[in-house]
């Protein structure tokens, strides 16, 4: 056209005149035929109309009855997939049609098919709860059979309940074979039990939570926070009392394998620190409840225990030590022959003491495999705390320390005879070592192996000093003892067995008195042995003194006893006299950790003996000459052994007085005749 | 003071706590002419070492003011062992002592009375001319009279030990200063004889003659190894009910015996080396009732009863220990104490307050004990619940008394072979060292509160 127009632009008006009249023709003409086929058109229509809603209304019937066909055919199709096993094809048929069913469930034709299907779903739910409860079923199966009951509306803590039931009694399976397995060793039992009793609870667990607890949220909000509450409230329940089986086991197990005796502390510590470790994942999965502090309880149960029998089996090595060296003390041969008696009384104590702190070293030390460092519940501040200071150092290394001290001062308190006296000297002397060196040597290993330096002055360690004192007070207590075991005896019989009035005239020192001398000189290299040979004094300026006044009385004693016959009142009062401006001399003073010190208290003692004796006889004159020939000889030979001989004269003094006061005719020897005696014994 | 014939004087003028000067001398030397010593000494060593002398000061003008707590000390001329207290006497503290003399004819038995106000003492001596006083016990229904055991010789001069009841002379005529003023022994009064026991036909060797513990009219002696209980009715004879003997290897000796005061006074018990034996005395043949085997290691020296708790007796002995025994568990004591560093040769249970127990021994030293946990009095204490009070907070570290050691006395020199409590007075004793020298001591006023309170 617009060709047609720019062509005839470019004709004359005259012929562009006609053009246009010939265009509107056409024109017209075009518009009736339009008009034509619009009332054509119209007119189709209107014929199809009809037509068209019918088939409409049709195809809305066919889907109707499509639907319809498969409502009908809904309860066998369920039938047949329940056969097949394919639950979760039935579950989604179901829960398809279950609102059409509930909503047309009131016709009666319908009615009968929801009843079939409710009955075949009751069926499929009956199957999937004795899958559920089936004991082979696996954990997936049960997660599976779990999700589709709750698709089904089952109430969920039901479910709960019955899921938890049911791996109860597939752990409680998991138990009892672990507790069959007593006899086994005891890291393959830990291995065991974590294997699979806790990788069990662990699936249990972790099924559970994507089950009941991490569910999508497809109901109302509200429901699912009660379902969450009642969910994890009953598994907190389940798997508390699950691990509180466990626990109870393992500790069982432990205890078992510590019984009758420490055992190997190795294996011991490599099965708790598995059983640790395991706990430790678990509280990764569970967080309500610290179950590994629960189990670094159990291992600090096994620590003490493990401590415990280490103690026991010290008391016992101690105790068997000990009877050993009784025993060799008891050999006759340690009496007889003085210096290898001596030596072997020094070997037995370096035998015992070094047999004992080794002990304890190496006791302490199998303990430390508990503290390495790649022990997991090493690290652990409680565990050190209470292992280490509690256990070890106060329990183990002081326990045992007290222990010493207690079983060397019963032998003081026991006061029976029966035990050779060395054994207190050798007891004494061992507490002494333990006070200067061993005990602070195994209190500061103990320090340094378990890292305890830091915790010195917080108070909650018994300071070295406080058992050092200890031990220095029992050394005392039984050096005290031996020295009063060995004085209160000796001497006795000398007088006892004797008529001292109806004896004969003295021609030699008695027997018994050289028995005497030999005795002390025994008890001399036994002392001598183990202890230094400590100040004696030397009779040079302070002394002279006393020594000159013991002289003094001594005169005075024997002029007053040659010529006794005057009065006894004046002889008493000399004494009394003489007591009061000579120092007073202790008798029972102290005794110090030294040779002298040790063997004047054990002479002290004897002649303090010696005159109790004497008093209580009466005494002729040759038995009083006797008694002057007998301590002119102890005088001779006793010097020697003490600190300052003036005691022993001022001791045979009183004897001899005493004797003399006891006499019906007191006259005494010729001092040169004693003498020759004496000289001749 | 006649007995000691030395004078001396303490110069206090220093006031007790600084240097101190003694003098001494014989009685007849003019003051003036004393010799003097001058000590650095503190007042309390002056008063231990020299207690003889400060019943001498108070002689003096220069009297030193004794504390009550402080010991009394009486001094005899003879050696002494022999102590008991007058049971009969309710009142007055008195002591009886029996010296040991081989003078025979010279030994004496001193009655001595503590004055309780002024701390003074008067005494009473009498002869027993018999011999030397070994044992000494008084009888409880009779005050005046006393059972000795002594040492007597024969003709060839060997010496034998006898036993008798004697009467004390009623006549007051035996103080002190009158019989110095007389000058002679020969002047004093003597016991009178009311019965000698004839020990003769079962041994040689009397070890002691006790009374019955209630019943004046009973007797026994324990003699070598037999005990023999008199009838002590019939005046000068004494008749002999029971005996009993100790058979067994080795000619076993009895060294001690005593009277059990519980189940009706049926047993006598015995005591022979380091064991201890009690008879049944009711049914004739005398049978060993109960033993305590190895009591103590060495001898037995003495053993005493619990007068308030039956079962309960305390021995001491030669090993230096004092064990205290429930004797229905003899195979261990219930208690066992070494605080003496010699033999132990007295042990005494206090008879008002058992747990106070005294203990005499040759290392010179009284020891005072308090075994309260095994005592008939409570452990702890009453709490007050005297409503007016109102606030009632018991006190706690005085609830419990300990086991241990109350007080040691030092007044002695020489070896304590006797103690014997008051029985007039709870808080009082004596102890009768070998050196003549009596001394009268009290419970620590401290202790005494801590129990009556």
């Amino acid at each position: 056209m617009r060709l047609d127009v720019t062509v005839y632009t470019r004709l004359p008006e005259k012929r562009m005149k006609s053009d246009f009249k010939k265009m509107e023709d056409e024109m017209d003409l075009l518009a009736a035929n339009m008009e034509s086929i619009t009332s054509f058109s119209e007119q189709i229509s209107c014929t199809l109309q009809d037509t068209r809603q019918q088939i409409a209304k049709l195809s809305g019937v066919h889907s109707l009855l499509k639907r319809l066909q498969f409502l009908f055919k809904l309860p066998g199709k369920l039938k047949v997939t329940l056969q097949e096993g394919n639950y979760s094809q039935a579950v989604q048929d179901y829960i398809h049609a279950q609102r059409v069913l509930q909503q047309y469930g009131n016709m009666a034709s319908f009615q009968g098919i929801q009843t079939e299907c409710e009955a075949i779903v009751e069926e499929l739910k009956q199957k999937l709860r004795d899958q559920f409860k089936s004991k082979e079923a696996s954990a997936k199966e049960l997660a599976e059979s779990v999700d589709l009951l709750l698709q089904l509306q089952e109430p969920a803590d039901c479910l709960c309940a019955e899921f938890l039931a049911h791996a109860e009694t597939h752990l409680g399976e998991q138990l009892t074979v672990l507790e069959g397995l007593q006899d086994q060793d005891i890291i393959e039992f830990v291995d065991i039990g974590s294997s699979g009793f806790l990788s069990d609870l662990c699936l249990v667990l972790a099924s559970y939570k994507d089950m009941f607890i991490n569910r999508l949220r497809t109901h109302d909000v509200q429901q699912c926070d009660e379902l969450d509450s009642v969910a994890s409230s009953q598994l907190g329940k389940f798997v508390l009392c699950n691990m509180q089986h466990y626990f109870n086991m393992v500790e069982k197990r432990v205890q078992r394998e510590q019984e009758g005796g420490a055992g190997d502390t190795v294996v011991l510590v490599r099965a708790l620190d598995r059983f640790h470790r395991r706990l430790h994942a678990m509280n990764n999965l569970y967080s309500d409840t610290d179950f590994a502090s629960t189990g670094t309880e159990i291992v600090l149960h096994a620590g003490r225990r493990q401590c415990r029998s280490h103690l026991q089996s010290l008391k016992i090595h101690f105790c068997d030590t000990l009877t050993q060296v009784r025993q060799s003390l008891a050999a006759p041969k340690l009496i007889n022959q003085g210096g290898d008696g001596s030596a072997s009384l020094l070997e037995l104590l370096t035998s015992l003491v070094l047999a004992t702190v080794e002990k304890v070293k190496s006791v302490v030390q199998d303990l430390l495999v508990f503290c390495q460092p790649d022990v997991s519940f090493s690290s652990k501040p409680h565990f050190r705390e209470v292992f280490c200071i509690d256990n070890v150092r106060e329990g183990l290394v002081v326990g045992f320390l007290h222990h010493l001290t207690a079983t060397a001062r019963g032998f003081c308190d026991s006061g029976d005879s029966k035990s050779p006296p060395a054994i207190l000297l050798l007891l004494s002397k061992m507490c002494l070592e333990f006070e200067t060196s061993s005990v602070h040597y195994l209190l500061s290993q103990t320090d340094e192996w378990f890292n305890i330096e830091d915790c010195h002055g917080s108070g909650i360690l018994t300071s070295e000093t406080e058992i050092c004192s200890n031990m220095r007070a029992a050394a005392q207590e039984l050096l005290n003892h031996y020295v009063r075991m060995q004085g209160l005896s000796m001497l006795r019989k000398s007088v006892e067995t004797r008529d001292w009035l109806h004896t004969i005239e003295p021609r030699t020192v008695r027997a018994v008195m050289k028995r005497v001398v030999e005795d002390i000189a025994a008890v001399d290299s036994q002392v001598g042995a183990l202890y230094e040979e400590g100040q004696q004094t030397e009779r040079s300026s302070d002394s002279s003194r006393r020594a000159r006044s013991a002289c003094v009385s001594r005169r005075v004693y024997r002029s007053n006893l040659s010529s006794y016959a005057p009065s006894q009142l004046d002889s008493n009062l000399v004494t009394n006299i003489q007591k009061l401006f000579s120092e007073r001399i202790e008798i029972f003073s102290s005794v110090e950790f030294s040779k002298v010190s040790i063997l004047t208290g054990i002479i002290k003692i004897s002649l303090k003996t010696f005159l109790e004796c004497v008093r209580l006889h009466t005494f002729s004159r040759y038995g009083l000459q006797q008694i002057q020939v007998d301590t002119h000889y102890l005088e001779l030979y006793l010097g020697r052994f003490v600190a300052d001989e003036n005691l022993v004269h001022f001791l045979l003094d009183e004897i001899l007085g005493s004797a003399a006061h006891r006499c019906l005719d007191p006259v005494l020897m010729e001092d040169g005749v004693v003498r020759q005696i004496c000289g001749r014994g | 003071m006649a007995t000691i014939t030395s004078v001396c004087y303490i110069d206090v003028a220093n006031g007790g706590g600084g240097h101190a000067t003694l003098a001494y001398g014989k009685a007849d030397i003019p003051a003036n002419k004393l010799k003097v010593c001058k000590r650095k000494l503190q007042w309390q060593q002056w008063k231990t070492r020299f207690g003889l002398f400060s019943l001498l000061v108070s002689q003096d003008d220069c009297r030193v003011k004794m504390e009550d707590d402080t010991p009394v000390i009486y001094g005899l001329e003879f050696q002494a062992r022999a102590l008991a207290s007058q049971l009969a006497e309710p009142d007055a503290v008195r002591f009886m002592v029996g010296t040991q003399s081989l003078k025979l004819s010279h030994n004496q038995v001193h009655v001595v009375e503590l004055n309780e106000e002024t701390g003074g003492l008067t005494a009473q001596v009498f002869q027993h001319g018999a011999g030397e006083v070994w044992t000494l016990a008084a009888s409880p229904s009779d005050a005046s009279i006393v059972a000795t055991c002594y040492n007597t010789l024969t003709a060839d001069n060997s010496c034998y030990m006898r036993s008798a009841i004697w009467r004390l002379p009623s006549q007051v005529g035996g103080v002190l200063d009158e019989v110095a003023e007389r000058g002679g022994v020969g002047d004093l009064p003597a016991l009178e004889l009311v019965c000698q026991l004839d020990t003769e036909p079962h041994g040689k060797d009397v070890k002691v003659t006790c009374f019955h513990p209630t019943d004046g009219a009973k007797g026994a002696s324990v003699v070598d190894n037999k005990f023999v209980i008199w009838d002590l009715n019939y005046g000068d004879i004494a008749k002999v009910t029971q005996s009993g003997v100790l058979e067994g290897k080795g000619q076993p000796r009895f060294t001690t015996g005593k009277w059990n005061p519980h189940h009706g006074c049926s047993q006598f018990v015995t005591a022979n080396d380091g064991h201890v034996r009690s008879w049944d005395l009711r049914v004739p043949p005398v049978r060993s009732a109960w033993t305590v085997e190895n009591a103590h290691c060495q001898l037995v020296r003495d053993l005493d009863f619990n007068p308030n708790k039956q079962y309960y007796m305390a021995t001491c002995g030669d090993d230096g220990y004092s064990r205290f025994w429930d004797v229905r568990n003899p195979s261990e004591p219930a208690v066992a104490r070494a605080d003496h560093s010699h033999w132990v040769w007295r042990i005494r249970y206090n008879h008002f307050h058992d747990q106070l127990i005294l203990t005499s021994s040759s290392d010179s030293q009284v020891i005072l004990t308090s075994i309260a946990s095994i005592s008939s009095e409570p452990i702890f204490r009453m709490v007050d619940d005297d409503p007016q009070t109102g606030d009632t907070i018991p006190d706690a570290h005085k609830e419990k008394l300990e086991d241990g050691v109350l007080a040691t006395y030092n007044e002695h020199e020489d070896s304590v072979y006797s103690v014997e409590w008051s029985s007039a007075d709870p808080w009082t004793f004596a102890s009768l060292s070998y050196d003549g020298r009596l001394v009268i001591s009290k419970v620590p006023r401290a202790e005494k509160y801590s129990i009556l309170l």
